[in-house]
């Protein structure tokens, strides 16, 4: 029987697949001998919904190379959608109405990510930044001035203030700046596993396929990639709004786990959060961002680090600025090189 | 018609601090082509400095200024030296995402030094305003001051990137470093020095800020920080006269919003403005449009 031999990028993306499915494997079957304690087991959502987070963005950053400081702004519209969607829904079934609730904030966070891409994909430089930093203050504003409710008739939106009126036993699911309170806690680990699954699906197949080499080609040199018959518009927008629809999952994911969701707890800060969990985990590098996004998340909570609370945003802030610098300045990076990848030149040479 | 003239006063005197602001994010664009996340920031740690040296060691308001201006001008050296001028010829991406880096350090530093407790910031100019038309329309002395200073600062910068051997470096290293270096000019200390005069703008415009909006936070800076850097963008990003411009109208711009419009979604307006104009005009309303070569 002749050996399939897999390239080293296929290689990489089954291990990939296969640590997730370990990964969660072993969870279970700890959890199952009652060996996570409640910390723990309350954490596991809010891990997978950032590590989807972290997935999703790094499509943004890595892969299409543009910087994007609103992630949190696609969440938001993610967990509210969401939010709203698995309150209004009559599906009985828990696990259908969570997925149901998931498309419906993904494809609202499409949406917006489409509403915001069009316009300024189309510029160059760092305005995507700058823009997606304005959309997520614009999100937060909306959200905390919006009220909707529903009672027998359907769903009453109001802006601004609280204008409706309820006819018989309605009630208020999106009350402005008090958020989504009570909320059916529908989200479990398996649905956050596979949602992670399906992104890491979504993402190693646009990389691998022709749409997914013609965006990385714009990231590599955006004017050769133009000058040969490259659509820059399409395919910027392309991966833009893949990864707004996976953080708006992830963002419903996430708001189906707590029992009450403010548009504060999206702010510039979770966009931060997330963007040091791509950096640190590397750029473009899908396990990095996985590793990075469920340490930082559970590093915090543990014991030993507890006592350091405090300083958790000042260690952040300092290891990003290192490890830019450590990537980047080329005088650094001889030394590194010269310093731990000696064997690895030799071994190149005696060949 | 004198509440419209009212509110076109705060407009402007909350446009010049932007302005203030704005003009250190678009002199270090125009240089170092870099977006400096963290001046923002710089505005918080100047405002905090006075307010320590004025509230805690009783020095006199104008020493107190000054001591924020030389701190932060020394701070903008530093953090230049440390965190951006290795990464000279990195991608804007990666410099980006240090600036962000710098950025976060400053406030989470200022929280562990001074902690998140609202300061109330002392104010320096009579509180009684100058009442004209029968005390229909009044005007404070902080926006007077406030005004004045963005006239005489905006004055000064012309001059000196039009006059002194200095400005003249910045502008031929802003038109192109390689070349300047070969002129002999020192490409490294004109980067630093730009950072210095942004930084020490930004103490100023923290100390007014603060005694517009008196409550003071480590995160104070930050919201005016995006909001000038909008203001930057909108004037047309690396020139000077369009950072006055643009910081002026934003400051019109949110005031009105909020007075006539929604006072919660003031910034949300603010924002949608400046997606406008960047549609519209993607190099802003006075910025060159530059062609791109290859």
């Amino acid at each position: 029987m002749k050996k399939i031999r897999l390239n080293r990028t296929s290689r990489v993306n089954f291990a990939t697949f296969g640590a997730v499915i370990l990964a969660y494997a072993i969870i279970q079957i700890m959890r199952s001998a009652g060996l996570l304690s409640s910390t723990v087991q309350g954490q596991l959502v809010p891990i997978c919904a950032y590590v989807a987070m972290a997935l999703s963005l790094n499509l943004t950053v890595g892969v299409l190379g543009e910087l994007s400081l609103g992630h949190a702004g696609f969440m938001s519209v993610g967990a509210f959608a969401g939010a709203v969607a698995a309150a209004a829904l009559p599906i009985p079934s828990n696990a259908l109405r969570l997925a149901a609730a998931m498309l419906i904030g993904a494809v609202f966070a499409a949406a917006v990510g489409t509403l915001v891409g069009i316009p300024v994909l189309r510029l160059n430089g760092d305005y995507l930044a700058i823009v997606t930093l304005a959309f997520g203050q614009i999100i937060k504003s909306i959200v905390e001035n919006l009220y909707i409710g529903m009672d027998g008739r359907g769903l009453h939106v109001s802006f601004l203030e609280n204008r409706i009126i309820f006819r018989d036993g309605g009630r208020m699911i999106l009350n402005g700046a008090m958020g989504v309170n009570g909320i059916d806690k529908i989200s479990s680990f398996t649905a956050g596993f596979i949602l992670i699954m399906l992104v890491l699906a979504v993402i190693f197949n646009l990389v691998g396929s022709r749409a997914g080499r013609a965006i990385m080609a714009l990231r590599d040199n955006r004017i050769a990639a133009e000058s040969v018959g490259i659509n820059v518009t399409k395919y910027k927008l392309m991966a833009f709004v893949i990864s707004a629809a996976m953080a708006g999952a992830a963002g419903t994911l996430f708001a189906l786990g707590q029992n009450t969701i403010t548009a504060n707890k999206f702010d510039f800060n979770t966009s931060i959060l997330i963007l040091v969990f791509v950096v640190l985990g590397g750029q473009g590098n899908m396990w990095g961002s996985i590793v990075a996004a469920t340490f930082l998340t559970v590093l915090p909570e543990t014991k030993a680090m507890r006592g350091l609370a405090d300083y958790r945003m000042l260690v952040y802030a300092i290891v990003l600025i290192l490890v830019m610098l450590a990537t980047n300045n080329p005088t650094v990076q001889d030394f590194i090189n010269s310093t731990f990848r000696r064997k690895k030149k030799k071994g190149g040479a005696a060949k | 018609m004198l509440i419209f003239l009212n509110h076109l006063i705060n407009g402007i005197s909350l446009g010049s601090v932007y302005a203030i602001i704005a003009l250190g994010y678009t002199m270090v664009y125009g240089i170092a082509k870099m977006l400096n996340f963290a001046h923002g920031d710089v505005i918080m740690v100047g405002a905090y400095i006075c307010f320590f040296s004025v509230s805690s060691f009783h020095l006199p308001p104008a020493a107190g200024v000054l001591l924020a201006v030389i701190a932060c001008t020394a701070l903008g050296i530093v953090i230049e030296r440390l965190a951006y001028k290795p990464l000279r010829q990195a991608t804007s991406l990666a410099v980006l995402i240090t600036a962000i880096g710098v950025s976060y350090f400053l406030q989470n530093g200022a929280q562990l030094l001074w902690s998140s407790n609202i300061k109330m910031f002392p104010s320096f100019f009579s509180s009684q305003p100058i009442s004209l038309f029968g005390g229909e329309l009044k005007i404070t002395i902080a926006a007077i001051v406030t005004v004045l200073a963005c006239v005489v600062i905006m004055l000064a910068l012309t001059w000196f990137t039009g006059r002194t051997k200095m400005g003249k470096a910045m502008r031929a290293c802003s038109e192109d470093k390689g070349a300047a270096q070969l002129m002999g000019i020192n490409v490294n200390a004109t980067i630093s020095m730009t950072f210095a005069i942004g930084s020490a703008l930004a103490a100023i415009a923290g100390v007014l800020f603060c005694s517009v909006y008196p409550t003071l936070t480590p995160t104070t800076g930050s919201m005016p920080g995006i909001k000038a850097f909008t203001a930057a963008v909108f004037g047309g990003i690396g020139s000077i006269p369009g950072a006055l411009l643009g910081g002026i109208l934003l400051g019109i711009i949110e005031i009105f919003a909020s007075a006539y419009i929604s006072t919660q979604m003031s910034n949300a307006i603010v924002f949608a403005v400046l997606i406008v104009v960047l549609l519209v005009r993607p190099s802003g309303l006075l910025g060159k449009q530059i062609r791109e070569k290859v």
